[in-house]
């Protein structure tokens, strides 16, 4: 019987719906009402009205926001963005070509920093009050208030500018053997990783404690078991669904740093297509890049939640 | 209702702190002690560390023009990129500008400016966050969707959607990084309201027949400061580090107006010699936003032991 946990994820699909339906209307309403006129725009300051009104028409501009935000979204919908303003491409299609660039980034930064993370976090809660766990304290705090833009400066000047182990900038036109794979991700993935491996430590390490501090801890402990013990085998199981909610927060904060990370390493993804689109006020690409990354992060979210429904005996049995 | 709540990653950073604890009476025999004393019994050396650097920061924030050894737009050298020098302290920039007062008269945009996104970011989220945990029901159902969603936008990203929409002027930024931040705000301090609402004294006052402001800004708000206060600061580090990414991305601050985001934007090509004007700004920002969160923790923890906790 596990109506009650499919009706919990049923409700959890339902809710990030919902939530996407918000974001929408919120992305539209600063994007594509708020800012005067795009045809005004397009035309220029020399336009005529007539020029203008019939450039609105064109646009569709002339009808009532909902109208043009129900439009909008079923097209969004069925997968269609509309057409970039600056390079006429659909904007689908660019988004398509960067997407998976960025999907690299992030997959392989995850495979570095989460292991790492929750080995961070586990350690210092086991050991709480240690000198490891106060340096790790001071460390994992400093760096997570420490720009990406100092750590990738940084990075630059050590390993391309002094040492020469690496390029600069990222081109992905030679990723064939694994040295050159290495050499093109090292940067970006060690920066996006300080801050991510900090932040998810410190989550870790406070799921962890929480759990320390039951009873059912204190139980096993009296009943001999090594503290590796207690941890691994009384502790962690109950902390993977407070851990996944972790790991899905710290990936999500990816989104964000991938804007900075990408653009100074030049790398093609999709944070620097937005950025780009920002910096040209391409408002169909804005809108599709801001879409995208709000869906990747409400999957991260209920993939977080799949994962605490799961990893709960009680709400699977029942 | 809103059992879900992917908790906004700023909640668990830290540990939670004891959720409208009331203030613990100040121990008899610090009090007989100095204010200077009693001060610095409160903080660890960690703590006070940080809190030198923020009311560093802050001084300077407010001085740093006037004691800049040159004007701020001033070229004064012919070298570019220049090295830490007796003339120019911190080096010259990529025009030949004294690095120094760059960064000195760059500090009232990132601190002032912060400053005033965060005071507008917390305050606007507490305020709805006080109003959906008082009023309940069906505003507050509304307003958590309501910030759930904006909250599931990344703050850089919504950032740069209205960035794209309005352009970004100074009043735009500041709109900008308290938009992005009032949903977290908001967050916590609805829980820590929500929390609050269901304390004895509260359902005395509601027994009691008082308005629902009254209850409000009584009996919740004044509980619930001590830990909103240390969600400002790292609401502050979070908007220093959005802001100056956002000027770093060419974004933020336009020139001739410099934050420290845009000095390391506008020096970048000084990186490839390692010209200190493209580090300075850099490690001036991580100074600032190291010294807040040293400082927030310390008195997060003297917090949690005082009130017996060990948590």
């Amino acid at each position: 019987m596990k109506v009650h946990a499919q009706r919990l994820i049923a409700a959890r699909l339902g809710l990030a719906l919902l939530t996407l339906l918000i974001v929408s209307a919120v992305v539209f309403g600063i994007t594509g009402l708020l800012p005067g006129d795009a045809a005004q725009q397009a035309l220029g300051q020399a336009a005529t009205p007539e020029q203008v009104s019939a450039l609105r028409h064109q646009f569709g501009l002339d009808q009532p926001a909902i109208t043009r935000y129900a439009q909008w979204l079923v097209h969004v919908v069925s997968g269609n963005f509309g057409t970039s303003l600056s390079n006429n491409l659909p904007v689908s299609q660019l988004i398509a070509t960067r997407l998976p660039n960025s999907l690299v980034l992030a997959g392989l930064t995850a495979l570095v920093s989460v292991p790492l993370a929750l080995l961070i976090g586990i350690a210092s809660a086991m050991f709480r009050g240690s000198p490891l766990d106060r340096t790790l304290n001071v460390l994992t705090l400093s760096t997570v208030a420490v720009p990406e833009f100092l750590v990738a400066t940084i990075a630059v000047l050590i390993f391309a500018v002094k040492l020469r182990w690496l390029p600069a900038l990222s081109y992905l036109s030679d990723v064939s053997s694994f040295g050159a794979l290495v050499r093109t991700y090292a940067m970006p993935v060690m920066t996006l990783c300080c801050v991510i491996v900090a932040q998810m430590a410190r989550m870790t390490r406070a799921a962890v404690l929480d759990q320390l501090n039951a009873s059912y801890v204190e139980m096993a402990t009296l009943k001999g078991a090594s503290p590796m013990r207690v941890v691994l085998r009384h502790v962690l199981p109950n902390t993977i669904g407070p851990i996944a909610n972790a790991v899905a927060l710290s990936l999500s904060y990816l989104f964000g740093g991938v804007v900075i990370v990408e653009s100074i390493f030049n790398y093609p993804g999709l944070a620097s297509l937005m950025v780009d689109a920002v910096t040209n006020r391409d408002m169909p690409l804005v809108q599709g890049c801001v879409m995208v990354f709000c869906v990747a992060y409400l999957a991260l979210v209920l993939i977080a939640d799949l994962c605490q429904i799961v990893s709960n005996p009680r709400l699977r049995q029942r | 209702m809103n059992r879900h709540a992917p908790t906004h990653a700023t909640t668990v950073l830290y540990d939670p702190p004891a959720a409208g604890a009331p203030e613990e009476p100040q121990a008899p025999a610090a009090a007989k002690r100095g204010p200077l004393r009693r001060l610095v019994s409160r903080f660890s050396v960690l703590g006070l560390i940080g809190l030198f650097i923020v009311v560093f920061w802050l001084a300077v924030a407010f001085i740093g023009p006037v004691v800049a050894p040159y004007k701020g737009g001033a070229v004064t050298s012919t070298e570019i990129f220049g090295s830490y020098g007796p003339a120019h302290w911190l080096g010259t920039d990529y025009l030949g500008r004294d690095m120094l007062s760059r960064i000195l008269f760059g500090t009232q945009y990132t601190v002032g400016l912060a400053l005033a996104a965060t005071l507008l970011a917390s305050g606007i989220g507490t305020f709805f966050g006080l109003i959906a945990a008082v009023s309940g029901r069906w505003v507050d159902e509304i307003l958590s969707r309501l910030f759930d969603a904006l909250i599931s936008i990344p703050s850089k990203v919504l950032a740069l959607v209205v960035i794209a929409a309005f352009g970004s002027s100074i009043p735009m930024l500041m709109m900008v990084a308290a938009l992005a931040y009032i949903p977290g705000a908001f967050r916590i301090s609805r829980s820590l309201a929500v929390n609050l609402m269901t304390l004895e004294y509260v359902q005395v006052a509601r027994a009691r027949g008082e308005r629902l402001f009254y209850i409000a800004r009584v009996e919740v708000l004044p509980n619930m400061i001590h830990p909103m206060l240390a969600d400002f600061g790292l609401r502050f580090v979070f908007i220093v580090l959005l802001l100056s990414g956002l000027s770093f991305l060419g974004l933020g601050v336009q020139p001739p107006n410099a934050d420290w985001g845009s000095l390391v934007r506008e020096n970048i090509g000084g990186l490839a010699e390692g010209a200190p004007a493209v580090l300075m700004p850099a490690v001036a920002i991580a100074t600032l936003t190291v010294g807040v969160n040293l400082l927030i923790d310390s008195l997060r923890r003297h917090g949690s032991r005082s009130h017996g906790g060990g948590k």
